[in-house]
This record gives C-alpha cells, sequence and structure tokens, in this order.
C-alpha cells in the first residue's frame, strides 16, 4: 500500500472520531446548559471551547459563552479553521485519497453523510437543530464504523484506519478528564464522598459511558470510580486502557505484516510496561493531570511514530 | 408509445411515421407496461444515486469548489447486433491506422515523405514532441486507449466525428450508467439481451500488463496516475484503478531509484511497470518538460527512454488528436492499411487553405468552426444558433489566424428520446466507443458512452456545456 494512502486512511478515521466526540461533546454541554443556571451554563460552554482546545480562536471572535455562539463555532463557522464541516470535508478528503482501499459500502457511509451534514451545517444552527446534527454525526460513526467490519479486507489498511480511529479517541477521552480533573481534587482526602453528579454525569455522558458507568457501579459516582473507569476499565470501548490494548493489536498485526517492528512498537512496548500495573492510588498520589499530560504526549508520539515506521509523508 | 415533439431528422427510435425502430421494440414494449408515476419516481431516485457513489466532477468556481453531476437519462440508446458489426471494424481500421501512423510520424515519417501529409502540420502542432523522435514504446504501441466519437446522420450513415488518442475520458460513465440501469430495471435486463460492458475493468488492467516493459520482472505493477483529488475527473480515475486492482499514484508518490520508476509505499520503494497516466504531457516529467509541475515525476522520461516503464498513452499521442490531421484521416487510414477507411470522416475544410477559407467566410452561417487544438466544445462557433453577433466576432478571429479553423458542415445529428415529465422527447447524441490496444490485438468494449444535448434542439453533447450520459446498450444477435 501507498504510504500516503495509509496517511489517508488513518486520518480519515482520525476525523471521523474527532467529528464523533465533538458532537458528543457539544450534547453534554447542551444538557447541562438546559438543567442548570446561566452561569453554570456559561462555564460549562468554556470548558468544551477549552476541551477542544479552541480557546483563543473563539475569544477573538466572540464576546461571551452563550450556547449558540459555541456551537454555531464549533460546528461551522469560518472563524473557526478546525469546525466540524471542514473536519467532515476533510475526512472525505481522506476517503477520496484512500478510495482504493476501502469497500464501496464505506465510500458510500462516508458520501451520504457528509451531504447531509454539509447541507445542514450551510446556515446557522439553531437549538432545535443541534440534536439533529449530533444525531447525524453519531450516526456517521456507527455507519462508517459498521461498514468498516463488516465489508474490509483485514490487511494493513484495516489496521492503518484502526490506528488512527484509537489514536484520535484515547486522546480525547484524557483531554476530557483532563478539563474536569480539578473537580476531583477536594474529594481526594475522603475518597468515596460525594461529588457535584450533575459535572460528572456530563463528562460520561461526553464520552457515552454514563450507563455503562451506572451498571457498574450500582449509581454510586465518586473520584476513584471514574478514574477507575475512564483510564483503566479495559471492558469500556472509550477508556485509555482500551485504547491501549486495541491499539497494542493493530500495532503488532501491522509489524506482522510487514516483517519488522519499527518505533511504534518499541513505544507501545514503554506504555504497556507504565501502565500495566497501574492502580487508581498511583495514579492520584503522582496527580491524575500529570497523568493525563503524559500520557496526551505518549500518545502523539506513537502516532507520530507510525507515521514514519510506514512512511506516510516520505 | 407517443412522441412529444416534432422529429427533423433521424431518430433512432422512430421512424417517419412513428413506428418503433427494430432495436427499440423490446424496450418500448417493456415501457409502455410501466406506471407514469413509477417511472417518474425512478427518475429522481437516479440522481440521488448518482450522488451517493460520487459520480461528481468538480467545477471550480471564483469562491470554492462545487461537484456537480452529468445529467444522466433513464432511456438507453440501443444499437443492433449488426450495425454494431460494421461499426466496430471500422473503429478496429482506424485504430490500427492511428498507431501505426503515430509510429511513422515518430520514425521515418514516411507519410511526409510521400507528400501525403504537408510537413507543417506537424509544426504547428503543440502535442509534437520530438523527445519521442526514435523511440519506440514497448510492444509498439502509442495510443492504449482510444475514444472514437461517432454521429449518426441516418440509417447506415455513421461518421467519425473525432479521434482521441490521448486520454479518452468517460468510461466509468459507461460503466456506472449500466449499474445504475440494472439497479432501478432488473427486469428490463432479464427480457432484452443486452452485451455486458462491466468486464471493461479488467480487460483494461490485462491490456496494460500486456504492454508491460523490458525491465519488468514477473507480474506487471499497473498504477494509474492522477494529478489528484482536486482534479474534474479524479472520480474516475479512482474508479478505474479501484476496479482494476491497481494502485492510484500521485507524482509525489513516485520517484526514479535504481533506473526503475518506483512507488513510496509502507515497505518501502517498489518498481511500477505500467502507468496509465492521466496527467498531460507537459506535467510528466518536470526535468524535461514543464520545470514547475509537481505532478509529475523527475526523471520519468529518462526511464521511459532506456525500457524501464511503459506509459499509456504514450507521450506525444496527442498529436493526432489534432483537428487539422483529423481532415487528413482518410489518407492516413488508406496509407497505413491500404484499404479505403470503413467509416468516413465528417466532410472538413481546412481553413489554412485560401480556397476552402474563402468558403468557410461566405458561409458562416451555415457551418460549424472549431479551434484545431481545441477540446471539450469550447471555442468554436455553431453557424446555425450563433447571433449575428457572434458571426462577426468569431470572423474577425478566423480571419486573423486562420491556421487555427476548420470548419464542418452542420450535421443534421441523430436523436435519441429522453425522458421528460411529459413524455418521450427526442434528442441529439453522439457514440464514444472505448478502445483497447496491447500486443494482444484490439479490444472494442461493445456500445460505449452516448452523451446527450438535453436541451431542446441544441447540438452540443459536451458535459461541460450541460450534457447528459445515456445507458448504451448493444443488443444480442
Amino acid at each position: 500500500m501507498l504510504g500516503r494512502t495509509a496517511n489517508g486512511l488513518f486520518w480519515m478515521f482520525r476525523y471521523l472520531e474527532r467529528a464523533e466526540n465533538t458532537a458528543r461533546l457539544l450534547d453534554a454541554g447542551l444538557r447541562m446548559a438546559l438543567t442548570r443556571d446561566l452561569e453554570t451554563a456559561e462555564a460549562e460552554w468554556r470548558s468544551v471551547i477549552a476541551t477542544l482546545g479552541q480557546k483563543p480562536q473563539f475569544e477573538a471572535v466572540h464576546d461571551t459563552y452563550d450556547g449558540a455562539s459555541v456551537w454555531n463555532f464549533v460546528l461551522r463557522e469560518k472563524s473557526n479553521p478546525a469546525n466540524v464541516r471542514e473536519m467532515f470535508a476533510a475526512m472525505r478528503n481522506n476517503a477520496r485519497t484512500a478510495r482504493t482501499n476501502i469497500s464501496s459500502e464505506v465510500w458510500e457511509a462516508v458520501n451520504e453523510n457528509w451531504m447531509k451534514l454539509d447541507k445542514l451545517l450551510a446556515r446557522p444552527v439553531s437549538q432545535g437543530q443541534v440534536g439533529e446534527v449530533v444525531s447525524c454525526l453519531r450516526r456517521t460513526g456507527t455507519q462508517v464504523h459498521g461498514a468498516l467490519d463488516g465489508s474490509v479486507l483485514r490487511n494493513e489498511g484495516y489496521h492503518f484506519a484502526r490506528a488512527g480511529t484509537f489514536i484520535e479517541r484515547a486522546e480525547s477521552t484524557a483531554r476530557i478528564l483532563d478539563m474536569k480533573y480539578y473537580l476531583l481534587l477536594p474529594s481526594l482526602s475522603h475518597v468515596g464522598s460525594s461529588l457535584d453528579t450533575g459535572q460528572w454525569d456530563q463528562v460520561l455522558r461526553s464520552v457515552a459511558g454514563s450507563s455503562a458507568y451506572t451498571w457498574l457501579n450500582a449509581g454510586q459516582i465518586d473520584a476513584r470510580g471514574i478514574v477507575e473507569f475512564l483510564v483503566l476499565d479495559d471492558r469500556f470501548p472509550r477508556s485509555l486502557a482500551f485504547c491501549r490494548s486495541a491499539q497494542r493489536l493493530n500495532l503488532a498485526a501491522l509489524a506482522r505484516m510487514h516483517g519488522k517492528e519499527g518505533r511504534s512498537n518499541e513505544l507501545m512496548r514503554e506504555a504497556d510496561m507504565d501502565m500495566s500495573d497501574l492502580t487508581v492510588e498511583q495514579i492520584f498520589e503522582n496527580g491524575l493531570h500529570q497523568f493525563l499530560i503524559d500520557y496526551i504526549a505518549r500518545n502523539a508520539a506513537i502516532a507520530d511514530a507510525i507515521g514514519e515506521d510506514y512512511r506516510f509523508l516520505s | 408509445m407517443s412522441v412529444a415533439e416534432q422529429i427533423p431528422n433521424f431518430d433512432e427510435m422512430f421512424d417517419a411515421d412513428s413506428a418503433i425502430r427494430e432495436p427499440y421494440r423490446g424496450y418500448s414494449g417493456w415501457y409502455d407496461e410501466q406506471e407514469p408515476a413509477w417511472l417518474e419516481r425512478k427518475n429522481s431516485e437516479a440522481d440521488e444515486s448518482f450522488r451517493r457513489i460520487g459520480i461528481t466532477f468538480n467545477v471550480y468556481g471564483e469562491d470554492e469548489a462545487e461537484e456537480r453531476l452529468i445529467p444522466f437519462d433513464m432511456v438507453p440508446r440501443i444499437i443492433s447486433a449488426g450495425e454494431w458489426r460494421r461499426l466496430k471494424r471500422g473503429i478496429e481500421q482506424r485504430v490500427r491506422a492511428l498507431n501505426a501512423f503515430l509510429y511513422d510520424l515518430y520514425h521515418r515519417q514516411e507519410i511526409i515523405r510521400a507528400g501525403r501529409l504537408p510537413e507543417r502540420l506537424l509544426r504547428g502542432n503543440d502535442a509534437w514532441l520530438p523527445h519521442m523522435v526514435g523511440m519506440t514504446p514497448p510492444g509498439g504501441i502509442y495510443t492504449h486507449i482510444v475514444g472514437i466519437d461517432l454521429v449518426r446522420t441516418g440509417p447506415d450513415e455513421w461518421f467519425v466525428l473525432e479521434d482521441n488518442a490521448r486520454t479518452p475520458s468517460g468510461v466509468s460513465y459507461m460503466l456506472e450508467n449500466r449499474e445504475t440501469m440494472m439497479g432501478m430495471f432488473p427486469d428490463l435486463f432479464s427480457r432484452a439481451g443486452v452485451e455486458s460492458v462491466s468486464n471493461y475493468p479488467r480487460r483494461l488492467a490485462r491490456s496494460l500488463a500486456a504492454c508491460a516493459p523490458p525491465k519488468c520482472e514477473g507480474k506487471p505493477n499497473v498504477a494509474v496516475l492522477t494529478p489528484g483529488i482536486y482534479n474534474s475527473a479524479y472520480f474516475e480515475h479512482a474508479f478505474l484503478a479501484d476496479q482494476m486492482g491497481a494502485e492510484l499514484v500521485e507524482g509525489s508518490d513516485l520517484r526514479v531509484v535504481g533506473g526503475r520508476v518506483q512507488m513510496r509505499t509502507t515497505r518501502g520503494y517498489e518498481p511500477v511497470d505500467v502507468i496509465y497516466r492521466r496527467v498531460d504531457d507537459d506535467y510528466l516529467d518536470p526535468l524535461t518538460f514543464e520545470p514547475g509541475s509537481v505532478l509529475g515525476v523527475p526523471g520519468i522520461m529518462d526511464v521511459y527512454r532506456s525500457g524501464g516503464v511503459t506509459i499509456a498513452n504514450a507521450p506525444g499521442t496527442g498529436v493526432s488528436d489534432d483537428k487539422a490531421i483529423y481532415s487528413f484521416m482518410p489518407e492516413i487510414v488508406e496509407f497505413y492499411t491500404g484499404e479505403k477507411p470503413l467509416l468516413p470522416n465528417v466532410e472538413t475544410w481546412r481553413c489554412a487553405d485560401s480556397d476552402s477559407l474563402a468558403y468557410v467566410l461566405d458561409n458562416l452561417e451555415e457551418l460549424v468552426v472549431k479551434e484545431v487544438h481545441g477540446s471539450g466544445g469550447y471555442g468554436m462557433l455553431i453557424g446555425p444558433t450563433a447571433t449575428k453577433k457572434e458571426i462577426r466576432a468569431f470572423r474577425a478571429k478566423l480571419e486573423a489566424n486562420p491556421d487555427n479553423y476548420i470548419a464542418q458542415p452542420t450535421l443534421s445529428l441523430s436523436t435519441c428520446p429522453i425522458y421528460t415529465k411529459k413524455g418521450l422527447a427526442p434528442r441529439h447524441v453522439d457514440l464514444r466507443p472505448y478502445v483497447l490496444v496491447s500486443p494482444d490485438g484490439i479490444d472494442i468494449t461493445p456500445g460505449g458512452l452516448t452523451r446527450v444535448a438535453m436541451k431542446k434542439g441544441s447540438l452540443v453533447v459536451n458535459s461541460s456545456q450541460g450534457g447528459g450520459t445515456k445507458d448504451t446498450w448493444v443488443l444480442k444477435d
């Protein structure tokens, strides 16, 4: 497979994942804004923008953090070069680049949803329409992953697609958690004390983990439980542990297919060594924030190494 | 079944008494059995399906790129087995002559020595490539993929309007039109015996592989070279690569390593043997041609000359697409095959000749005048439909640079009905059959791409000018 095509597949699935995660973040923010007072709502929208790393760009064009400004900025405004509409176009362009390595099922799922979304985002989005946009974004993820699963050859292309998915997903979960880590601080001294459950429910919602968490913990929300769930529980498909196992399998498959290991496999092994016996206590002891920052940096290093090992760009 | 509009010319479906012609009888019977409302719904579904599959072409406006659909008409264009046999013989003869002609032009130029073709036609030809002189492409083939544009004016009157030996496009429409038709009207195909077109990509792959260069070892590696996703025909490039099982490469993926053209794969550089390029000659090699080109591969021409790679179609092939050369095609066919042409040219006046020019200037209102190097329906005058002002402006251009033009009579092109909400309506059509050439022989896919002028009375079928396409059937015996 061409290095450029591998790069196209990798980024197609990163953008797909990023769009879906952004949709969940908006959805959770919207829910929060509807159920809380104005001040909390504003703080919530502020944190949505901060989680996406778009604070400077947003503040350059908007004075206040009201809902409509935030979702329009995130979804479609030209002043935000990383808006979802652009993200979708980039996903589709990457799909076109890799067209010979995805099935027509995958391509049509991408193209059909792109057509829908592009129309939805051609004009400013009202509060009544946000839900439709969010479900279109989520449906795209579901359909494209479903088509990939059911129709694509399990060759290197498949593993580049999956590698992109898990690099992006791990980064997103880590960022969402990091944006809220301070909420856990007051409760560190007495683990088990109740938290602002609304805030945490919002975090869980933005990673599609609210009901899974509730099932596992019988509704008890505490700092330990949340970190355990989002960082260490490898049964939950958006947890850092799950992403790491999935990535390990992808990279091992790629190394097998190419008959040799590269820097990405080495970094993966280091990550496994550092994290396999990690406990919640250790994470809190060394600082959750520090842990997450290190995690994000390591994740980015693995992404770069994949690109170099498999000649994405040169 | 009835006709919504009067037909002033040869219609391929209805004869002068509005009776159905033989090839269309089966289809007509089926059509009459369908509910009008159902047909109307099917018609709008077709557009949706083309958009979903992404069969679009890009148009660049001032602001941003727009993706457009080429209109698709769901009434097939039908050719009988007997008609097709005759056409096929004529096309084969012409394509054989074209390859022999190109070989001769870049070698001994016997045709010029024999006084059958004026030498000035080469000197003034932008597509003429001095770099190709004396070089023989692998297998001696110049034009691996050819599209011969045909028009019809009567029951047995077919003419060649244009030869596309350089880069004939549109074959993906031929294939997708058939797919769409079979998806929409499966019962129709179980009723009528229609020659299949769907194995074209495999035949293309086989034909290209048969042209592998001397340095190729083992199974030839075939790649499609595209200018990239922003090219207006990118859909077709990706489609063909996908269907052939070939890599779709851009210039930046290729590099000359160890005397071969190699592509950057996830495993390192791997040699490419045959390149089906959809990049113009000028951009192929920045070391030989356009120095600023990022679409091509530096040094590819040296590799080509040393037998390290096959470029399809061969650089310099476009020389025969020139319309002044076209006007000599009857002589060319006879010179290289020793036979009379089976498919005639449209009568053509070369404005470079002063007598012809005088005639053309006197009769502009009746003629079609074309630029010698033009294509895509641009830069031409259609006398009968042009305004006085347009004719005046064109006359000035023609007088200033007569060598640049040829003129042809305004043909009364055949029509074929299209579907409209009011019923069937006749529209002018042409036909582009696709021909594959390799040392194994000449392979013509039955049918080809029918282009149709969607506007009533219009003679311009080019997609860039609002033309559409139809599925083209060749009936089985």
